[in-house]
């Protein structure tokens, strides 16, 4: 594990992982909603707007996971000060954000149909935009300390704190009586049909590769800058 | 008293730190149980009777073969249950799409001292099951041969 904190092990493997993730993410992702959008049958009540299913709840589930990945960052930058580790919680942000958004438009556009309604202040739909806010919040945060050159743990944090945000959000259905559905897959059991079940899990692995993608391509990008930013100040040391 | 190496110090704050805000949020949802529910069940209703003068939300089961429509054509009127209680709901306007008997239902509306809750806005509640069409009509196609086994005897 410490292997990869070092950047350099870590650019190697992130070199060829880069393309190979978006790649592989965009090619399951297009099939996956190819299948979902086109082949799949229609839901008993809801008709065709089901088929925002495949692209509402893996946004959903990266919004969530983005933040997790943000927190459990942040815990080993702020722990054991590994340097990768702030760099790979600031690259996951702004994807994070990408897809908390997409989840609350696409659910947002189901509801007109469904519910009858764009907007619901319920548990669920409340949580996942301050979860949105949170995002916004953070990535504002990461920019002005790193602006003023103040410490990247303040950022840190801030995303430590922020995940009290993921259960909630989770448990918000269950909880508290809400309009959004209760969790329709659940340890061991769904209820979802295999027809439906089926292209969801695969748009789910394709969208999950793609935020890999990203974040790994937003880490390199990062540190690319760290070193060009070193490589300028002993330039300007050696001419002056 | 055992020293700790500054790095288990901070693993040690850290996680302290995570199981007070966890415990935090815990209790906040708790507080909230009530006030962060989006609707009354029958059951409650029934037994907070929220004043007339109060716009509430009542959700939960349309009751399967209580949905009528009224002599004045456009009223609609059914029962809503939760298996505790059960509120009849009067409706005046268009119905969402999903709102069929059997289903959930959040209607918007005031609680009558009648015990007939007037609804003003319906929103159809759609539960966690995902079916297609042709599935659901194979479960239809199921039930008739065991009502006929039924009515036949």
């Amino acid at each position: 594990m410490h292997g990869f904190a070092n950047p350099r092990r870590f650019l190697s493997l992130a070199r060829w992982l880069t393309p190979l993730l978006l790649a592989g993410g965009l090619l399951i992702t297009s099939a996956a909603l190819w299948w979902g959008l086109t082949q799949v049958p229609p839901d008993r009540l809801m008709g065709e707007t089901v088929r925002i299913l495949f692209i509402h709840v893996p946004a959903a589930w990266l919004g969530m996971a983005g933040w997790s990945a943000i927190a459990i960052a942040s815990l080993v930058h702020l722990v054991w000060r590994h340097p990768l580790a702030a760099i790979a919680a600031r690259a996951a942000a702004a994807p994070g954000m990408f897809f908390t958004a997409i989840c609350l438009a696409t659910g947002s556009i189901w509801g007109r149909p469904a519910w009858g309604k764009w907007w619901v202040w319920d548990g669920r739909l409340t949580s996942m935009l301050v979860l949105l806010f949170l995002y916004v919040a953070y990535i504002a945060l990461a920019q002005a300390t790193e602006r003023e050159g103040a410490s990247s743990r303040i950022p840190a944090i801030f995303g430590l704190i922020g995940v009290i945000n993921i259960p909630i959000i989770n448990r918000s259905v269950v909880w508290w009586n809400s309009l959004h559905q209760p969790p329709s897959i659940t340890l061991g059991k769904s209820a979802i049909a295999p027809e439906f079940m089926w292209p969801l899990m695969v748009a789910t692995l394709g969208f999950s590769l793609i935020f890999g993608g990203i974040v790994l391509a937003r880490m390199r990008a990062i540190l690319a800058d760290i070193q060009a930013d070193g490589r300028l100040r002993r330039r300007a040391m050696e001419t002056a | 008293m055992i020293r700790l190496k500054p790095k288990d110090q901070r693993l040690v704050l850290a996680v302290v730190a995570l199981a007070a805000l966890i415990g935090a949020g815990l209790l906040a949802a708790w507080a909230l149980r009530n006030t962060a529910s989006l609707f009354y069940v029958p059951s409650e209703i029934v037994s907070e009777r929220p004043g007339p003068d109060r716009s509430v939300r009542l959700g939960g089961m349309v009751e399967d073969g209580s949905l009528r429509t009224l002599e004045d054509g456009i009223t609609v009127a059914f029962v809503v249950a939760d298996g505790k209680a059960r509120v009849p709901v009067l409706f005046k306007g268009l119905l969402p799409d999903l709102f069929v008997e059997g289903s959930g239902v959040v209607a918007e509306g005031r609680y009558g001292k009648d015990g007939t809750f007037k609804a003003e806005e319906l929103l159809a509640k759609h539960d966690e099951n995902y079916v297609p069409r042709e599935l659901q009509d194979m479960q239809q196609h199921k039930a008739p041969p065991s009502l006929q086994e039924t009515s036949t005897q």
